[in-house]
């Protein structure tokens, strides 16, 4: 039976929580667990016997990394991938619904859809096995899995079932977003002020497709007990790369590093690429992965960690919860260390990965993110920091966001009523929408000439 | 002559180094502090020093047992049973202290210095008053005791304690010497010698002031001791370059007893002073520490301003800074970083303390 796969990429207004990172690259071409983000899904998918072809959507420009990316994987896993460009983010089943006929075309029965920005086993078989054995050939299969979470008042755990962001349809879900999309005209029409952000054509899968579908009994879940985690910030990446370490153990064996005689000292599950130099005093792991062309000096520790392509770490560096940019370099016995924030849908007490930035007027906790060419010089302490690109420290910092040059600014206090609001482009009804958040994000866009008088972020120094 | 040192009360300051030993036992650039000041009264012709205690005594005792006999001064414990201030102890000492008819020295035991005893006792003889006491500059005087001299005979006008305006910046160094007319003014009770006994002297004329050369420190908390080591150390260069540290890894003045081992690859100093027994690992990275007797510092840690008690363990790849102290046989497990923490002895340190506190 005739298969095809969908990954839902985004675009880069998507995934402004994974900056400075994304300035770089592409969110869905982020390396975890020593890969691009979305291999492990299109590896999953190539799995999948019957299944003709991957189709990458989303409403990035044409960029060359994700070409060449396209066009190794292709060649690696001998599989048809192309990528559809959304004129505009559509949500999550605007896209489909656009290009259904290149979804359906070769008469496909059914295909998966797939959030790029979620790490999974991708029980894609068993969701197809699940899907025949119920018997019905229309219905729509979603991937969920049990989290508990734990509620204050009453003082309990609440068990409840999530959706993963991986659905297997067949042709028949058009004719429902179909209807969606018929209803929004229709509103629209009706509606007197269209302020142009609203368009019909976005459709958002959770809020607008299945609830209404909920009642009709087409909609299944299949439960999984395998890991599952979400990529939203840079944070749950180096969550996320744990778990595909994990799972490389009977995977992909030969991606982890062993321990041998004139390597590094390994503990638990590491990735080294083939062109990374590791001193054999270093102390790697758990859950590191060394990118392309890496340095590790003498006498290195890194812990929970990413270290991105062309780094280069001196020696006795101690690199704890942190993701070090391209091309950075960090001085010999700095330490650079960040706090875990691990998104674990099963740990009942850890923070849901949609918490704000600030807190109380001061940065929360989080993993250090070193932006790309950032040089951090020797014996200075940089804890729970963000560090934007090509920027060259001088002293330690500690809970800050250090921006690269830029001139001093002003920034008008806003009102947060006044924003408009934004028919976009989040996956789960359940993450709000937090006013603070906004403010970084208008930090962050280089574009915009504003100042910010928190002592929580430090402008271009020296 | 004779002497008596103030040791006085429980070193709250300097704890919690002191919660494992008497204050004067602490060993400051290799040498117990006591003993710097035993040696110096040694050399100006001091034959017994009185120490008075209020606590721990018996810890002093024994050890100043052993010290008595090698450097052939006799040591005397005056034991307060309840403090007594810093002019009380005179009264309680006095027999030991008028029994030779003599001058006799009276020191804080926190202070370290190029101590001036012989120079102090000629300056003493040749005025002829009843006291005179150490002065030396400062920048912050609003701390301390302050005076003001006549510039030529040093003769003291005024003593003004911890003065909240501006008065001079010549300050009481806690080195003084009195003749035994001096006892008839203190009483057995809890008295100040610098509230109640010296603003009466200087009144009566009867109050000298010499000014000290070189370095002054009163090194009763952690962070003036590591300033007072770093003082230290620098004199050391000067007078007697040949006790300090040198070779592969070393930089600026360093202090390293000689059963200490350092390992490979290693940056130790500037101002760093490591005690008997101390093990350095490999690739350590020390900066303005004191580290003392036994510890062990495991390989990549960096340490910068710390104090390391007795017989700790700092594990791999720790970060320590901004004056961190800690107690005896401390553990800091691998890997974390310490702040200017605080740590009580006996105490494993499994998390990181990334803003200054104290643990217990």
């Amino acid at each position: 039976m005739p298969l095809k796969a969908v990954i839902l990429i985004g675009g880069p207004q998507k995934g402004t929580r994974f900056r400075p990172l994304s300035f770089e690259v592409p969110k869905p071409l982020f390396p975890v667990a020593g890969v691009p983000m979305v291999q492990h899904h299109i590896e999953a998918c190539a799995k999948v016997p019957g299944l003709k072809e991957i189709l990458l959507m989303g409403f990035y420009q044409p960029h060359e990394a994700l070409s060449r990316f396209l066009a190794a994987a292709q060649q690696e896993f001998k599989i048809p991938i192309r990528y559809l460009q959304e004129y505009a983010a559509l949500g999550t089943a605007g896209g489909i619904y656009h290009f259904r006929d290149q979804i359906l075309a070769g008469g496909a029965d059914a295909f998966f859809v797939l959030n790029a920005d979620v790490c999974s086993e991708f029980p894609l078989q068993e969701m197809l096995d699940f899907q025949q054995q119920h018997g019905d050939t229309d219905s729509f299969v979603i991937l969920g899995t049990t989290v508990q979470h734990y509620v204050e008042k009453p003082s309990t755990f609440v068990s409840e079932i999530i959706n993963c962001g991986i659905y297997l349809f067949t042709p028949a879900i058009f004719q429902h977003i179909g209807e969606v999309f018929q209803r929004n005209q229709q509103e629209l029409a009706l509606e007197e002020n269209s302020n142009g952000w609203q368009r019909a054509e976005v459709i958002r899968l959770e809020q607008d497709v299945f609830t209404a579908l909920a009642g009709s009994g087409k909609l299944y879940v299949y439960k999984t007990d395998g890991f599952w985690s979400q990529i939203k910030s840079a944070g749950s990446a180096i969550y996320a790369s744990r778990l595909y370490l994990n799972q490389y153990s009977q995977s992909h064996p030969e991606r982890l590093a062993q321990n041998k005689p004139g390597g590094p000292i390994i503990r638990g599950n590491v990735y080294i690429h083939p062109t990374a130099s590791v001193d054999s005093t270093a102390v790697l792991g758990p859950n590191v992965s060394i990118g392309e062309g890496v340095t590790v000096g003498a006498g290195v520790r890194i812990r929970e960690s990413i270290i991105l392509h062309g780094a280069s770490l001196h020696d006795h560096t101690c690199v704890l919860n942190t993701i070090v940019g391209w091309d950075s370099t960090i001085g010999r016995w700095a330490r650079v260390e960040g706090t875990p924030s691990d998104p674990n849908p099963n740990d009942p007490y850890a923070k849901i990965d949609s918490e704000t930035l600030f807190r109380d007027g001061r940065l929360t906790p989080s993993i250090t993110i070193l932006g790309c060419s950032v040089t951090i010089p020797a014996e200075v302490v940089i804890l729970n920091s963000i560090v934007l690109p090509h920027k060259e420290l001088s002293r330690s910092y500690k809970n800050q966001i250090i921006l690269s040059a830029l001139k001093p600014c002003v920034l008008p206090r806003v009102h947060h009523a006044s924003l408009p609001t934004r028919h976009c482009i989040r996956d789960s009804p359940s993450i709000p929408y937090h006013p603070s958040w906004m403010d970084l994000q208008q930090i962050l866009a280089p574009s915009l000439v504003h100042s910010f008088a928190s002592s929580a972020v430090v402008l271009g120094e020296d | 002559m004779r002497a008596l040192i103030l040791v006085g009360g429980f070193g709250t300051r300097l704890r919690p180094l002191t919660l494992s030993r008497p204050k004067p036992l602490v060993e400051f650039c290799n040498k117990a502090l006591l003993l710097h000041q035993l040696e110096a009264l040694r050399q100006a012709g001091v034959s017994h020093v009185v120490l008075a205690v209020s606590y721990m005594s018996e810890a002093l005792e024994a050890a100043m047992r052993e010290q008595e006999q090698r450097l052939g001064i006799r040591i005397s414990l005056s034991h307060e049973k309840e403090p007594l201030g810093t002019a009380g102890p005179l009264a309680l000492a006095r027999d030991l202290l008028a029994e030779g008819g003599e001058p006799f020295f009276v020191l804080n035991s926190d202070v370290i210095c190029e101590f001036p005893f012989a120079a102090l006792a000629q300056f003493h003889q040749r005025h002829g008053g009843e006291g005179s006491i150490v002065v030396t500059r400062v920048e912050e005087p609003a701390k301390y005791g302050v005076v003001v001299s006549e510039p030529d005979s040093g003769r003291i006008c005024r003593f003004v304690e911890k003065p909240r305006v501006f008065v001079s910046n010549k300050i009481n160094a806690g080195l003084y010497i009195f003749s035994p007319g001096i006892l008839q003014r203190i009483q057995l009770r809890p008295t100040s010698i610098e509230k109640e006994i010296f603003p009466a002297m200087a009144q009566d004329g009867q109050l000298y002031a010499m000014e000290l050369q070189g370095f002054w420190m009163d090194i009763g908390q952690p962070k003036d001791f590591l300033t007072g080591m770093c003082m230290y150390l620098q004199a050391l260069r000067a007078q007697h370059p040949e006790k300090l540290h040198s070779g592969p890894g070393v930089v600026g003045n360093v202090l390293v007893d000689p059963s200490a081992k350092i390992g490979a690859n290693c940056v130790i100093g500037p101002n760093v002073t490591i005690g008997a027994g101390v093990v350095v690992e490999d690739g350590v990275r020390i900066k303005r520490c004191t580290v003392l007797q036994g510890a062990r510092i495991r390989s990549h840690s960096w340490l910068e301003s710390c104090i390391v008690g007795w017989s700790c363990s700092v594990g791999q790849w720790v970060r320590m800074e901004n004056v961190t102290v800690l107690g005896e046989d401390v553990i800091v497990n691998d890997e974390l970083y310490l702040n200017g923490a605080n740590v009580l002895p006996h105490k494993s340190i499994a998390e990181s303390v990334p803003e200054p506190r104290i643990i217990m």
